[in-house]
């Protein structure tokens, strides 16, 4: 299985640990990838905000490059990267003024986007692609008795992801029960985390990151997994702030791709969790309730 | 002194055939169809610190109130979650609604001026134009200069963790064909519609 990468600016910035530990996860798992070269800034929600019509032409340039590289997959790993590959997709499709638009600009400099890429998400990859069952072969260490939040947030889900529910989405989920982990229930896996309000609005932004704190605190959550850098900044970097402002709510946020490092047994060293302010540390295996209770007297076990 | 303002608009508080002009734009046709239901202001996370709710904004809009809308902080604290567009039972692409009016004030000038939000989105677009790539940290710094430099100083514990993760680089970052990408986005330019 082979892909194009596309990284975007927070997977090399302060999201690499996002990075450092995606490419030796899928490197385990067989999946090939070759970062575009010469990518450049998706845009993000900034720039849509600034000029769409240019916001699509930096995106499309981005298909272009790896329609001329001969791949047909782009894998987009941030949640930003991957809505706004999206949206120019379906902007191209659905609008034909911004298809000329993007067309006439991508003709100046000798490119041209034919449509024919398919933007990824990793879940998306390693579900339907790989599958729960390769997967499952290549876990070494249980995650067994770990408590995961599962956190998708909006950009990946909304609006235009299709391997999933936008209400409900569960693929991470059952990647996360693969590894063996226990997946509580989360019920603001959707929740936005404020975007970049946490910097520009703190009064708003952090609020919501410390409602998702303190939820998964309360359904007894070790760390929430997250699918997003932005996500994983805001729940990790603010956490002096929130801890002044709320008490003592947080939890770790780490990325879902150091869980399966992490049961995949790999080297610690390299999944990136020395990246995190908030400390995510697994339990020892000690300590972890034991599983074969024997049933109090008077109980039928199974009744 | 204690500023004294009118609570309720006036018919001619309307710049006539603003409502139409963003109906008129592809992908926000649908807003005529909104029937003021409010399930966009009920699941909006940030609806709680707008001026006007989301559901307010689509009968600003439609009704022609332009310099109400394009001044409201509502459009600039829209974090693009998409959680309106898809639960909107008329299939009103709300988000892409706030986007048209964003560009819309920006275009116009008619933004708060020292709200971080648009001076963000300032910034980011012409770091974009400039190096192909987005250096987080440049990024803020630069928000941080242009509008409140005390709160870069109070962050100072934030960065001190980023510098022990390893994740303080003020490298910046930049794309080869950064010519090929400015030539690109010029072709852009000079022309209206796009959507």
């Amino acid at each position: 299985m082979k892909y194009s990468y596309f990284p975007g600016c927070s997977l090399k910035g302060l999201g690499r640990a996002y990075e450092e530990s995606l490419l030796p996860v899928m490197q385990h798992l067989g999946v090939e990838l070759e970062e575009l070269p010469d990518w450049n800034c998706c845009g993000a929600t900034a720039y849509m905000a600034v000029d769409e019509g240019k916001a699509c032409v930096l995106a499309a340039r981005n298909l272009a490059l790896v329609e001329n590289s001969g791949r047909q997959q782009l894998l987009a790993p941030c949640a930003a990267c991957y809505l706004v590959l999206n949206k120019t997709k379906h902007y191209m499709q659905d609008f034909p003024a911004m298809k000329d638009t993007v067309d006439r600009a991508l003709s100046a400099v000798g490119l041209r986007y034919r449509g024919n890429i398919a933007v990824r998400h990793p879940l998306d990859v390693l579900l339907n692609d790989v599958g729960l069952d390769a997967i499952k072969q290549k876990v070494l260490k249980p995650l067994d008795g770990l408590k995961v939040a599962p956190y998708y947030g909006c950009q990946v889900v909304r609006p235009y992801a299709t391997f999933d529910d936008q209400h409900n989405p569960t693929t991470m989920d059952r990647l996360l029960e693969t590894l063996g982990a226990t997946v509580v229930r989360y019920p603001l896996k959707t929740k936005c985390c404020g975007g970049s309000l946490t910097g520009t609005v703190p009064e708003a932004g952090l609020r919501l990151v410390y409602i998702l704190h303190s939820e998964a605190k309360k359904r007894g959550a070790d760390c929430l997994a997250t699918v997003c850098p932005l996500c994983q900044f805001n729940l990790d970097a603010y956490h002096a702030g929130l801890s002044r402002q709320y008490g003592p709510v947080l939890v770790p946020a780490v990325y879902f791709t150091q869980l399966m490092g992490l049961a995949f047994g790999l080297p610690v060293q390299q999944l990136g969790l020395n990246r995190s302010a908030i400390p995510f540390r697994r339990r020892p295996a000690t300590v972890a309730e034991p599983t074969h209770q024997a049933a109090p007297a008077g109980i039928t076990p199974g009744a | 002194m204690m500023r004294v303002e009118r609570t309720i608009k006036y018919d001619a508080d309307r710049v006539k055939g603003f409502g139409k002009e963003i109906m008129n734009v592809p992908g926000c046709e649908q807003l005529s169809n909104c029937i003021q239901c409010g399930t966009c202001s009920g699941v909006c996370p940030l609806s709680i610190y707008m001026d006007y709710t989301p559901r307010q904004v689509m009968a600003l809009t439609r009704a022609d109130f332009k310099n109400e809308v394009l001044r409201s902080h509502t459009i600039w604290l829209c974090a693009s979650c998409y959680a309106c567009a898809v639960e909107c039972p008329r299939e009103i692409r709300i988000t892409d609604i706030m986007y048209e009016l964003k560009q819309r004030a920006i275009q116009e000038g008619i933004y708060p001026k020292h709200f971080p939000i648009p001076v963000l989105a300032r910034e980011f677009s012409q770091m974009v134009l400039k190096n192909g790539r987005i250096t987080e940290l440049l990024l803020v710094l630069r928000l941080f200069l242009k509008t409140n430099w005390r709160a870069a100083l109070g962050n100072w514990r934030m960065g001190l963790d980023l510098l022990k993760t390893g994740r303080l680089s003020l490298r910046t970052e930049k794309i080869e064909q950064r010519a090929e990408l400015a030539r690109m986005l010029a072709a852009v330019d000079g022309k209206g519609g796009t959507r």
